[in-house]
């Protein structure tokens, strides 16, 4: 018979000092030096007097645009975190023959499980989730999103999840099951710590921010259009938009249903993974997968819409096959639903079952092609400019074609049984994310950074940066395609196989050119901010751009668009720019009215502030808090609905000035360019 | 006054889904009062089925599914109001593709677990050769 | 440059014409709320496929314990159907008089809902605690497990339900039939009718083929 619980359990649950990694030197000083420097940030913050700035300006704001750049800024950050892990792995496999390295194998576990989880939930989605926020509206021609109060739930209930996996560095453990917590590895009889738990529910919380964008988004694009935009004539980048969005909608539902059974497992003894009372961890690896496969064209479809974007303004041209680039998209989209079983192809399916998703997998690669030869078509006989962004293009198109090809090789099922969860695998994976996600959000954000912030990035920096991660990702990651055809498995620890150290010391190098490409980066980032007078972006079409979120100025004005804009073709502005050169420049003015526009709002923040402590409190056992945290989530929605003025209202006299203001701008570049004509 | 939104009764192409076009509450009664009852004689019949002997046996399961959709169709017609009009498009649209992607995890799932259960051995089994 | 409304391009390059013959600009409030909460009851009709999925795997997984045909009360069944289909009724009712504006039928219309739906989730409720006291809980076996986490996640959305329609009466009395007060109306209807759907596959699914069985 249990003895009864302690005041102490009750209060604190399953915490207590213990949790604090005391004995483990390497994520005791990296939590001591985050936490100096996140500390060291928020005094430097509220010393300066910037707290109300921060808090009327951003953290409490429903502005598309504020939202997502804070999705990609979060994006980056996470980006090092993941980074770090990654170094740690090449560094750690690079020693490790006939040795254990310097990393004990429950280290190195959480670590690999800390890496993918981190790199796909908290930078590659907020970076495209980023991306799509901040871009999306201004192309449509109109002023947010749908819903801009929960835009900015959604973003912060992300960064709660980002938050509770970064403290399981410093507060108890993380997962050692990899970034797919396969049962029954994750259920409580094999993974009884917390590491599992600050998974689950840093997803399950974080998942409900990504629903709530794909929410947003999908009914943004199909309701909210400028007038005359009907839907063939939106840019590229709002299909994919569509598209990966009606994939969240359609795929999340899965993860959260299937990390709720592992809950209910781990929590109240359910047995649908157990082993014992009839589970079954097949099902688990289905379901998670049936969500899987669509995710990764949810991070890729947003990419191939930047693609577009950015080809056709450096090259010039209109987008080459704009029909068949919108029926490739959605055709990728729905049969992206169609080839999950390839993930587990090894896993005990009959060869029927093998045979017609091994088909199905290489039937989608057919749009992407078709995709890939649309680009190709849309540079040929253009005017390229080497632009960063385009840079970032080009070496995707070569990059993913690679990633690709090595896609359709192991959805060939019996090639699948040798290379099943061996590093070509892992090589072929990162080429196709790196390749096609990772320099996709790279080319949007040096894109679209003059929009956003008013003032461009440093282009020397930018190229260096660029040559710097495309050499090393090469170095990097084609030593695991032959280590991977030399029979090494993923996720080893330590190895005796000679044959396998030179490469992997090869691929350790890479991790470092890389690592330059970052710091390369880094320093645009700041040589562009302190030289950003310079750099400034007076017109607000740095670029010479095709589609309307060009027509506004840098950074636009918080209603976007003055007055509306009336759209009758593709690429709208484009067709403007070309009719304003051809009259004379037309100094009438457009009849300004007033714009309503909505309140900033604090739910979002407090929301996930107590969803943080919901989260804490669940992964730690400490119910009251659990109770606590969930009472204050439903009060703020309460006191949100409550509310009896969510809008507020510009003035038209507002809005003529600052639209003055970029007009005279325009003209004034338009006149030192020779005038019209 | 603002720009963006327009008045209800404008040239509003759509409807929101569960909306109807105005007419008189005797008629939106009606319609509401047609759907209970469908829906009450769909269930009625279901339960029949299930319990009784009268039918073929191995059609009860197939008969009892096609009652399902037919009162589910009940539901979305004269409660949801979803038709096949034209200022519907969107929200039929959307519903489709979310049957189609039900339909793909249900059946997917199903045929891929019958295919794995079928090929592995049982898990019970399995654990007892591990002692 | 301007951007009055003479703001037309010409470019058409690829002769489209668009889709449709011309676009009158963003949808209107009630429209694009009730769309965003359409595609929001999607994605839970897909996280209940889920659910459906694992219990149609595992239902035939009773670790030597009780299966649905010796557990289910179609009595009980029956009674809750009835009583949640009533309850979308009088939600419809609801509907009619926020439309017309009718305070009093309206939250006459919502108690009924309310009701009927409290009488469900206590038939549930019943119909759990005695299956929990005679050892067949959802740690009995995977099917129980698949079982209770089915039904019991459509009760809890029932009882959010709940939570929500006592929250949309009180808003009406307190505010009235305010345009957002509205649409927020509209998105409960949605989700209460959206609710019985689900519920005719769980009696059809769980309880009527697993009695069968």
């Amino acid at each position: 018979m249990p003895a009864a619980p302690t005041v102490e359990a009750m209060m604190l649950g399953k915490l207590d000092w213990s949790a604090i990694p005391f004995d483990q030197p390497i994520p005791l000083v990296a939590g001591a030096m985050v936490l100096v420097a996140i500390l060291g940030v928020l005094i430097w913050v509220v010393v300066k007097g910037h707290l109300p700035y921060l808090w009327d300006e951003w953290i409490t704001s429903v502005d598309h645009k504020r939202i997502g750049v804070m999705y990609t800024l979060l994006a980056m950050v996470m980006l090092l975190r993941g980074f770090a892990d990654a170094i740690m792995m090449r560094s750690q496999q690079a020693l490790a023959f006939h040795s254990q390295g310097y990393l004990p194998p429950e280290h190195f576990n959480q670590i690999f499980s800390a890496h993918g989880t981190i790199m796909i939930f908290f930078v590659a989605m907020p970076f495209v989730i980023g991306l799509m926020n901040l871009v999306v509206p201004l192309q449509l021609g109109v002023r947010d999103v749908a819903f801009p109060t929960l835009n900015s739930v959604g973003f912060w209930l992300t960064a709660t999840g980002a938050l509770l996996v970064n403290v399981s560095l410093v507060v108890g453990e993380f997962a050692r099951t990899g970034w797919l917590p396969y049962p029954p590895l994750s259920e409580l009889t094999y993974s009884p710590g917390v590491g599992v738990d600050y998974y689950l529910w840093a997803l399950q919380i974080s998942g409900i921010g990504t629903l709530v964008a794909g929410i947003n988004l999908v009914t943004t694009v199909l309701k909210l259009r400028t007038k005359g935009m009907t839907y063939l004539r939106m840019p590229m980048f709002c299909w994919t938009t569509l598209a990966s969005n009606l994939l969240i909608v359609a795929a999340f539902p899965i993860l959260t249903a299937t990390l709720a059974m592992l809950i209910l497992d781990r929590y109240f003894g359910f047995h649908f993974f157990t082993n014992e009372a009839g589970g079954n961890v097949m099902m688990f690896m289905n379901l998670i997968w049936a969500w899987g496969h669509p995710e990764v064209y949810i991070l890729v479809l947003p990419a191939f819409g930047i693609f577009s974007e950015v080809v056709s303004t450096f090259s010039g041209k209109p987008l080459f096959g704009y029909r068949s680039m919108v029926l490739a998209t959605m055709a990728i989209c729905i049969i992206s639903f169609m080839v999950w079983l390839h993930h587990f192809f090894t896993m005990g399916a009959g060869p029927d079952v093998n045979a017609i998703f091994g088909i199905a997998s290489m039937i989608i690669a057919v749009p992407t092609g078709v995709k890939i030869y649309n680009w190709l078509f849309t540079m040929y006989g253009g005017r390229i400019r080497f632009a960063t962004p385009m840079m970032w293009s080009i070496g995707f198109m070569v990059t993913f074609i690679i990633g690709g090809l090595t896609g359709v090789l192991v959805a060939v099922p019996p090639a699948d049984f040798l290379l099943h969860n061996s590093l070509f695998l892992v090589a072929h994976f990162h080429n196709v994310i790196i390749g096609g996600v990772l320099f996709g959000a790279f080319a949007g954000y040096t894109y679209w950074f003059p929009k956003a912030f008013g003032f461009r990035l440093h282009e020397g920096l930018g190229k260096a940066a660029f040559w710097f991660w495309l050499v090393g990702f090469y170095v990097a990651f084609m030593p695991l395609y032959v280590l991977g055809f030399l029979g090494m498995t993923r996720r080893m620890q330590h190895y005796d196989i000679a044959a396998w150290r030179p490469w992997l010391i090869v691929a350790a190098g890479g991790a470092v050119l890389i690592l330059i490409g970052i710091i390369f980066q880094i320093l645009q980032l700041a040589v562009s901010i302190r030289e950003r007078k310079n750099l400034r972006d007076r017109t607000g079409d740095p670029w010479d751009g095709r589609s309307l979120e060009w027509a506004t100025a840098s950074p636009p004005p918080v209603f976007n668009f003055a007055i509306m804009p009336d759209v009758s073709g593709e690429d709208a502005y484009w067709s403007m720019k070309a009719h304003a050169k051809q009259r004379d420049l037309d100094k009438s003015e457009p009849d300004y009215r007033d714009v309503d526009m909505p309140r900033n709002s604090p739910t979002g923040f407090v929301c996930a502030f107590f969803a943080t402590i919901m989260g804490f409190a669940l992964i730690w056992h400490i119910w009251w808090m659990v109770v606590a945290g969930g009472v204050g989530a439903f009060a703020t929605f309460v006191v949100f609905a409550w509310r009896d003025h969510d809008e507020y209202v510009i003035p038209a006299a507002e809005v003529a000035r600052i639209d003055r203001a970029n007009l005279e701008e325009r003209r004034s570049l338009v006149s030192a360019a020779g005038g019209a004509g | 006054m603002s720009d963006q939104h327009y008045e209800l009764h404008d040239m509003a192409p759509d409807v929101a889904p569960g909306d109807e076009s105005e007419s008189s509450i005797g008629a939106k009664l009606l319609v509401y009062g047609i759907g209970l009852g469908l829906a009450l004689l769909l269930t009625a019949t279901s339960f029949f089925i299930a319990g009784t002997d009268l039918v073929w046996q191995p059609s009860i399961p197939v008969a009892i599914i096609v009652l399902a959709i037919a009162q589910m169709g009940v539901h979305l017609v004269f409660f949801l109001h979803i038709t096949t009009g034209a200022d519907n498009t969107n929200n039929v649209l959307a519903l489709a593709f979310g049957l189609l992607i039900v339909f793909l995890v249900i059946g997917g799932s199903l045929w891929i677990m019958s295919n794995l259960n079928h090929n592995m051995m049982p898990m019970d089994q399995l654990m007892r050769m591990q002692r | 440059m301007s951007m009055a409304a003479a703001a037309h391009g010409h470019g058409d390059p690829h002769h489209l014409h668009g889709l449709e013959e011309g676009h009158a600009g963003p949808a209107p409030k009630r429209i694009v709320t009730g769309f965003g909460f359409w595609i929001f009851l999607l994605s839970d009709i897909v996280m209940f496929s889920c659910f459906f999925a694992s219990y149609a795997v595992l239902s035939g997984k009773t670790a030597g314990g009780p299966s649905g045909a010796d557990l289910f009360d179609l009595r009980n069944v029956a009674i809750e159907t009835v009583l949640l289909l009533l309850s979308s009724f009088a939600c419809g009712l609801a509907s009619i008089a926020a439309d017309a504006r009718n305070r009093l039928w309206f939250q006459l219309a919502m108690l009924l809902t309310c009701l009927l739906g409290l009488g469900f989730l206590s038939i549930e409720g019943r119909e759990f605690a005695d299956l929990v006291s005679r050892g067949y809980g959802p740690t009995r076996s995977a099917f129980l497990s698949a079982f209770f986490t089915l039904v019991g996640c459509h009760g809890l959305h029932v009882s959010a339900g709940i939570l929500w329609l006592l929250t949309m009466m009180a808003q009406v009395f307190a505010k009235g039939f305010r345009a957002d007060i509205q649409r927020r109306f509209l998105c409960f209807a949605l989700f209460w009718h959206a609710l019985d759907i689900i519920w005719v596959a769980v009696f059809s699914v769980v309880y009527l083929l697993g009695s069968a069985a």
